[in-house]
C-alpha cells in the first residue's frame, strides 16, 4: 500500500478543485459583458479529467491515503463514476440556461465544482470528521445553486429553507459523530466497527446511528424528513434541481451505505427495522403526496422522494447484492432524473413559464424532440422495461424478496403502480391534448450543449436498461468490497499516538 | 479546589443557560450566553485542556458573541412576544429535553465503569497532542476545510451582490 501516493488517491477531487479555482480565477479576466462560455467549457474539460482520474483510480490496489481519512476502491470509484456524470451533464444543459439571465454565471461553475469535490469525498471518506466537512461543502454550495433565480419570490425562499432546514440536520450528524466518537473513541469508520465488535455500549452506538440516519435522511429526503423537498424543488432553477436530486443524494447513500455496511455491518438487527420503516413511508409518502400535485417541478419532487424509499429498499439485500443494487439505482435514478429536470428546464426557460401540468398541455406538437425525451425519462421513472428504471427496480426488489422481505418487495410494487399514474398524466398532457392558445409560443431554440447533454442521458437510460451488464458489474465490484475483505487494510489511525 | 471550582462554574454556566432561556430582551440572552460560553472555557481548563479553554474565550465568547450582538443590534430586535408557536415550543421542547436527559443520564449510568476509552484525559489532552492529531491523523479534513470557507465567500458574493 505504501508505494501508492497519497494524492493519487484524491486525485481527482484535486482535479477538480483546482479547476475550480482557475474557473474562478479567470472569472474577472473576461469582460463583464462577454459570454461565460469558456468558464463552461473549462468546468466541462475538469470534469472529464475527473472522470479520466477515477478510471486510473480503479487500477490502483484499493487502500486508504492521509491516515485513513479516505479509501479509494472500487466503491468509491463507481460513485465518482455517477457523480461526475451527473455534473457533466449539469453543466453541458446549463451552458445556455444562466447566459444573459444572471452575472453570476462564472461563480455558478465553480460552485458546481466545489459542491463536486465534497461529494466525491464523501463517497471515498472512512472518517466520520471528514464525511462532515465534505457533506458540508456539498451541503452549501447546493444551498447557494438553489438562490440563483435571484428576481424571483420562490428561489430565494427556496435557498433560506433548505439552508436552515439542512444545516438543523447537519447537527443532528454532528452530534451523532460525537456520540460514535464517544462510544468507541474513534471517529475512523473501521475503528467503530471493530469497537462495536468488542462490545462498546449499544445503548450510546444506538442513539449515535439514529442521529446520523436522521441527518442523512433530510439530505436525502426521506419521508420524515422530506418536507423541505417540494418547495426548495419548486424554487431552485431546473438543471440545478437536476443536480441536486441526484448528485448530493447519490454521495449521502453512498455514506449510508458505508455506515451500515462498513461500521454498523454487524448491527443489522439494529438498522434494518428503521431502514425499512423509512423506505416504507418514503415510498408511500412521496407517491401519494405527487398524485395531489399540480405544479410538475413539486410532482417530481414527490417523485423523487419516493425513489429515495425504492433505493433504500436495496439496503434490506443481503451485503453485497444490496449495495450493488442500490449503487445500480443510483446511476439509474440520476440518468432519469437529471434528464427529466433537463428537458423542464428547457422547456420553461429561465423565468419558468411553464410550472402547471395544464401549460404542458399539447407541447408535443410543438417541441416533438424535447417531449419525446422527457417521455423516454417519465417512462424509465415509471420503470417500462428497456429503460434503466426497470432494471433499477427489478434488482431492488428482487434482492428484497431473495433476503426475505417479500412484504417490502410487494409495498415496493404496489407504490410503482401508483406512480404510474401520476407519470402517465403528465404524457397524456403533453401528447393528447390540444396546445394551450394562451401561451405564447416558445422562441428559445435547442443549443448543441444542452443537445448533447440530452442524448448522452437518453443513451444512458437505453444503455442501462438493455444492457444493464458493465454497470453492474461495476457495481458488484463495489458491493464487494465491503464483503470480500472487511478490513481492506491496516488502520494507519489505530496506531497508538507516539508520546515523546 | 478542582471540586470546588467545578461546583461553582458548573452552577455559573447552568444558571446562564436557565436565564438564556427566561430572559424576554434578545440582549440579555446575549450577555447570559457569554456567561455560558465562559464558564464552559473554565471547565474545559480544569480538565486540562488549556487550548480549548483558549479557542473557546475567542472563537466563542470573543468573535462569535460581537456577532451575535451586532446582528441583535442590525436587527434593533425587541422583546420576543408570546405566540402559540411558543407554548407549543414548551409543550414540546420541556418533555424533549427531559427525554434527553434521561437517555444521557442512564447511559452515564450504566456504563460509568465501562468508559474507559472516551475519557478527555486520557489522550487528547494538551496542545501539543491536539495539534498532533489536528495536523497530522486529520490534515485532510484539515485542508479540505479552506475548500468549504471558498464556497461560503462565493456563495456570499452571489447571494448578497446585486445582479448587474
Amino acid at each position: 500500500m505504501t508505494e501508492v501516493s497519497p494524492v493519487l488517491r484524491i486525485l481527482p477531487e484535486v482535479l477538480l478543485t483546482l479547476t475550480g479555482v482557475l474557473v474562478m480565477l479567470l472569472e474577472p479576466v473576461i469582460d463583464i459583458k462577454a459570454s461565460r462560455k469558456p468558464l463552461g467549457f473549462l468546468a466541462i474539460s475538469g470534469t472529464l479529467a475527473a472522470i479520466a482520474a477515477t478510471g486510473y483510480q480503479l487500477q490502483l490496489p484499493p487502500g486508504t491515503a492521509f491516515f485513513g481519512s479516505v479509501q479509494s476502491d472500487a466503491f468509491s470509484a463507481f460513485f465518482h463514476f455517477v457523480i461526475c456524470g451527473i455534473v457533466l451533464v449539469t453543466l453541458l444543459v446549463s451552458l445556455d440556461y444562466f447566459e444573459g439571465h444572471t452575472t453570476y454565471v462564472g461563480e455558478y461553475y465553480a460552485l458546481i465544482l466545489f459542491g463536486a469535490v465534497g461529494m466525491m469525498l464523501m463517497t471515498s471518506s472512512v472518517e466520520l470528521l471528514m464525511i462532515f466537512i465534505s457533506l458540508e461543502i456539498s451541503s452549501i454550495s447546493t444551498y447557494i445553486l438553489a438562490g440563483y433565480r435571484k428576481r424571483s419570490a420562490t428561489s430565494p425562499e427556496a435557498s433560506i429553507k433548505y439552508f436552515l432546514l439542512g444545516s438543523f440536520a447537519t447537527s443532528f450528524f454532528l452530534y451523532g459523530i460525537a456520540l460514535c466518537f464517544g462510544a468507541t473513541g474513534s471517529t475512523n469508520l473501521f475503528d467503530i466497527a471493530r469497537g462495536i465488535a468488542s462490545g462498546a455500549s449499544p445503548l450510546l452506538l444506538t442513539v449515535a446511528f439514529g442521529m446520523m440516519l436522521i441527518g442523512l435522511g433530510f439530505k436525502v429526503s426521506l419521508a420524515p424528513f422530506h418536507v423541505w423537498t417540494p418547495d426548495v424543488y419548486e424554487g431552485a432553477p431546473a438543471p440545478v434541481v437536476g443536480l441536486m436530486s441526484t448528485a448530493p443524494k447519490a454521495a449521502a447513500f453512498a455514506v449510508l451505505l458505508r455506515i451500515c455496511y462498513g461500521a454498523y455491518g454487524t448491527m443489522t438487527h439494529l438498522w434494518m427495522p428503521l431502514i425499512w420503516i423509512l423506505a416504507v413511508l418514503s415510498m408511500t409518502i412521496g407517491n401519494l403526496g405527487a398524485l395531489t400535485q399540480r405544479n410538475v417541478k413539486r410532482m417530481l419532487a414527490y417523485s423523487s422522494i419516493a425513489h429515495a424509499g425504492y433505493l433504500l429498499v436495496a439496503f434490506t439485500s443481503l451485503a453485497a447484492l444490496g449495495i450493488a443494487s442500490a449503487g445500480f439505482y443510483t446511476a439509474a435514478y440520476a440518468a432519469m432524473n437529471v434528464g427529466a429536470f433537463a428537458v423542464l428546464g428547457y422547456l420553461s426557460g429561465f423565468d419558468e413559464k411553464r410550472t402547471n401540468l395544464i401549460d404542458y398541455a399539447g407541447i408535443a406538437r410543438r417541441h416533438p424532440v424535447a417531449a419525446a425525451a422527457l417521455s423516454v425519462f417519465l417512462l424509465s421513472l415509471i420503470g417500462i422495461p428497456f429503460t434503466a428504471g426497470f432494471f433499477g427496480k427489478f434488482y431492488v426488489f428482487t434482492g428484497a424478496l431473495n433476503s426475505g422481505n417479500a412484504w417490502l418487495a410487494v409495498l415496493g410494487l404496489l407504490n410503482s403502480g401508483v406512480a404510474a399514474f401520476y407519470y402517465l398524466r403528465l404524457l397524456a398532457q403533453m401528447y393528447m391534448l390540444p396546445a394551450e392558445p394562451t401561451l405564447e409560443p416558445n422562441t428559445m431554440r435547442a443549443r448543441p450543449g444542452f443537445i448533447l447533454g440530452v442524448a448522452i442521458l437518453v443513451f444512458a437510460v437505453f444503455a442501462l436498461g438493455i444492457f444493464p451488464n458493465r454497470t453492474l458489474s461495476l457495481a458488484r465490484d463495489a458491493g464487494a468490497t465491503f464483503t470480500s475483505h472487511p478490513n481492506p487494510v491496516p488502520q494507519p489511525q489505530a496506531e497508538a499516538i507516539p508520546q515523546q | 479546589m478542582h471540586l470546588a471550582l467545578f461546583v461553582i462554574f458548573g452552577l455559573f454556566c447552568l444558571g446562564g443557560a436557565l436565564n438564556l432561556l427566561l430572559q424576554r430582551h434578545p440582549i440579555n440572552s446575549a450577555l447570559s450566553l457569554i456567561v455560558v460560553m465562559s464558564s464552559l472555557a473554565v471547565l474545559y481548563l480544569l480538565l486540562g485542556a488549556e487550548f480549548l479553554a483558549l479557542a473557546q474565550i475567542i472563537v466563542y465568547s470573543g468573535a462569535i458573541m460581537v456577532l451575535f450582538v451586532f446582528v441583535i443590534m442590525l436587527l434593533n430586535a425587541g422583546e420576543e412576544e408570546k405566540t402559540h408557536g411558543s407554548r407549543a415550543a414548551y409543550l414540546a421542547g420541556i418533555p424533549g429535553v427531559l427525554a434527553l436527559f434521561c437517555v444521557l443520564a442512564s447511559t452515564y449510568v450504566t456504563l460509568r465503569t465501562s468508559f474507559g476509552q472516551a475519557r478527555l484525559g486520557n489522550f487528547i489532552v494538551t496542545t501539543e497532542e491536539l495539534s498532533r492529531v489536528l495536523f497530522r491523523n486529520l490534515l485532510l479534513p484539515f485542508e479540505v476545510t479552506s475548500i468549504l470557507i471558498l464556497v461560503a465567500i462565493l456563495g456570499a458574493v452571489v447571494l448578497a451582490r446585486k445582479e448587474q
